[in-house]
């Protein structure tokens, strides 16, 4: 690789973010192998699930759902982190936005692709998912558009289809770059097709711009869409302390909330594992924590509200819900929830003191699982306590459902460690653009200067 | 909505809306219905094990609770099935269409379209719908007695009481070779035909002479959960002051 002359700031931000895919040592190695094991072993789980049928899990009648649409709502939830940073930051202008786009981004696409897979691993029968698409056939057949899950199953396609383009556009120039200066030959291979041709004239650079700014608008109705929707899974029925209006705004708010805490953390993990502290700095986090606390209090008042409500009305049934929540075997879990999602939290992100970058990663960590205690306080309380107490029952989780859960997790971060392999993990033009703006430069420059350098 | 579909090859036929009534006054808990629908619809057999962990199907069951306090106390009972709503919650939730309203008031149940989301048992407020958690087995010899005018339903479909919709059918095939309407009480579901006691009847609520529409309006009938806005097909019969003559 030919070394560039003078060492500017511009050619810097370059070689910085291009060197986590370029140097791997034995300790990604290492991360990826356990990684991919669980992942595996999460495969083989639902294998063995398939074959035996669903006796293997601990679902039961009445708890119809329990930990594969706890999991798959919260991989939702996390995968609103892209939309909302980067639509909503891009919108507005926010100049602090720039090095943590992309992260955010690959996250909505990764978690949905993960997510997605758990209503599929959930079905009496998998093989034939695609039954709730409306497709042609000699059938005569043809999807409810009345139920919900079909409302669930068009939106998360549109949203991943969405967010698919919404990450893959704005990262075209740094293919580009890639293509340019990476001489491993599938990796070039790779660039060159992924780049289509991009040559970095101030035409491409225009239309780039144009639909980028347009996606980031189009991208956030669909989002608020997905995680209405999902609500609705459980809003539109009879189910005790599921039929209720606030679900939509509710799972929306959990779903950012969520969002910003996995966004975080990822960061965090990120800036220490390939070195970009120059890159992600305590401003990052400390606009985010704040962010995160603004959601946190946000998402005390649904929960205050969904419980207040009902034990305002004081109906048998949804009582019985709320007692199983509240002080019933369900109890620790959810109290459990309220330590993670606000108490420890809350004043950690409150204080300017404690809102530094290990403070607000301790905080995600806490509300990322919380969160997903959060799920599952909704899904299964209300199962475990149907209308008729002769129908009332208890859930416990298999090792089945465990493992596949496990792996989910295991699954994510290894798709995200080999996202951050293949692609720049931070955005090179974005950041340079950036350093020229701040310089009272025009980004047109800048996006020269990219073109002008010498490749390889 | 389908109706003229599924009559077109009998133009002129009566609209039957199939319903039951349960006298309350007369069960005695006995689960011969039980055991008639096991072996009427090839139900499978869960074993204690599974049916502890929740996953035994029983597409009627006798629910049993108690009224007054100790030693003044009564034992009553209760058969639950699937009530065949009118307005059945579980239908609109099926992305599918696997179950429906069909013309004659039944919530037919289409196996072979079932994808398994269970959505439908979790709307259901008589949380009367089953899942199929493993491809049945039968101990030998009780797969020679299989009802062969009823399915053998796979994994991971749903299932629930359909009102031995095969004796419909067949009561309607022979009504119609002798080009007649279907007689009152000539389709006796398994449940009914069963009971000891005469507690359960069985015909067609359109027609206010048949046995269960005098029945289901004579005064002492109730519907469960009828607040909810459901309109269950399935009549319930007590004394008005059952409930408050403990002991």
């Amino acid at each position: 690789m030919a070394k560039p002359v003078e060492d500017s700031i511009d050619t810097r931000i370059t070689r910085d973010l291009m060197r986590p895919m370029l140097m791997t040592g034995w300790r990604f190695h290492v991360t990826a192998g356990i990684l991919t094991l669980i992942a595996l072993f999460g495969f083989a789980a639902w294998g063995y699930q398939i074959k035996e049928g669903m006796w293997v899990i601990g679902k039961n009648r009445p708890v119809m759902w329990a930990l594969y649409i706890t999991t798959f709502v919260f991989w939702l939830g996390i995968s609103m982190a892209g939309t909302l940073i980067s639509g909503i930051l891009r919108n507005t202008g926010a100049e602090w936005r720039r090095p943590i786009t992309r992260c955010a981004e690959a996250i909505t696409v990764l978690a949905l692709s993960v997510g997605g897979l758990f209503p599929i691993i959930h079905l009496g029968r998998p093989e034939v998912f695609y039954w709730l698409s409306p497709y042609p056939n000699t059938m005569q057949l043809w999807p409810n558009f009345r139920s919900p899950l079909l409302w669930d199953f068009m939106a998360i396609n549109t949203y991943l289809v969405g967010s698919l383009i919404y990450l893959y556009l704005p990262m075209i120039p740094d293919i580009a770059i890639m293509r340019d200066r990476v001489e491993v030959p599938w990796r070039r291979r790779l660039y060159t097709i992924l780049a289509l041709g991009w040559r970095g004239t101030l035409l491409q650079w225009d239309r780039l711009e144009r639909a980028v700014s347009m996606l980031a608008v189009m991208i956030i109705p669909v989002a608020a869409f997905v995680h209405t929707i999902v609500g609705w899974d459980f809003g539109m029925t009879l189910t005790p302390m599921w039929k209720s209006t606030m679900f939509g705004p509710y799972f929306v708010v959990g779903a950012i909330f969520s969002g910003i805490a996995s966004l975080i953390v990822a960061m965090v993990i990120i800036r220490k594992m390939y070195h970009l502290e120059e890159y992600l700095r305590p401003i990052h986090f400390d606009h985010l924590g704040v962010l995160l606390a603004t959601m946190c209090g946000i998402w005390l008042y649904f929960q205050f509200a969904e419980n207040l409500t009902a034990w305002y009305g004081n109906t048998p049934e949804e009582m019985a819900v709320l007692w199983y929540k509240l002080k019933g075997p369900f109890a620790p879990l959810y109290w459990a929830m309220v330590f993670c999602c606000f108490i420890i939290p809350m004043p950690i992100l409150a204080h300017r003191r404690t809102r530094t970058i290990g403070g607000t990663c301790f905080a995600s960590i806490l509300i990322v699982i919380g969160m997903w205690l959060e799920r599952l306080s909704i899904v299964v309380p209300s199962l475990v306590r149907p209308r008729f107490p002769n129908a009332w029952g208890s859930y416990t989780p298999t090792w089945v459902e465990i493992a596949i859960v496990a792996g989910s997790f295991a699954g994510f971060i290894l798709l995200y460690l080999i996202f951050s392999k293949v692609f720049p993990i931070i955005s090179i033009w974005e950041m340079r653009e950036g350093y020229h703006l701040e310089r009272g430069g025009h980004a047109v420059e800048s996006h020269l200067e990219i073109a002008k350098e010498p490749a390889r | 909505m389908q109706e003229h579909n599924e009559h077109a090859a009998q133009p002129e036929s009566r609209k039957y809306r199939w319903g039951m009534v349960i006298d309350l006054d007369r069960c005695t808990g006995c689960q011969a219905c039980v055991v008639a629908c096991h072996a009427e619809n090839n139900i499978p057999i869960a074993g204690e094990v599974e049916t502890y962990r929740g996953h035994a199907t029983n597409w009627i069951h006798v629910e049993r609770y108690f009224e007054g306090e100790y030693p003044h106390i009564k034992t009553r009972f209760i058969p639950v099935l699937c009530q065949q709503c009118d307005s059945a919650p579980c239908e609109p939730v099926c992305p599918v269409y696997a179950t429906y309203k069909n013309p004659e008031g039944i919530n037919a149940m289409i196996y072979n379209r079932c994808v398994g989301t269970r959505y439908c048992a979790n709307n259901c407020p008589y949380t009367v719908r089953y899942f199929n958690w493993w491809d049945p087995v039968w101990p030998e010899p009780l797969p020679q007695q299989l009802n062969p005018d009823s399915p053998v339903r796979m994994k991971g479909v749903m299932e629930k009481c359909n009102f031995c919709s095969q004796r419909i059918t067949r009561a309607r095939d022979h009504a119609e070779d002798e080009n007649r309407d279907i007689r009152d009480g000539e389709i006796k579901p398994a449940c009914v035909q069963s009971c000891p006691t005469n507690a359960m009847y069985f015909g067609d609520l359109a027609d206010p002479e048949t046995e269960v529409s005098r029945r289901a309006h004579g005064g002492r009938g109730y519907k469960l959960l009828e607040e909810l806005g459901t309109q269950p097909r399935v009549i319930y019969l007590k004394e008005e002051d059952w409930s408050g003559k403990a002991g």
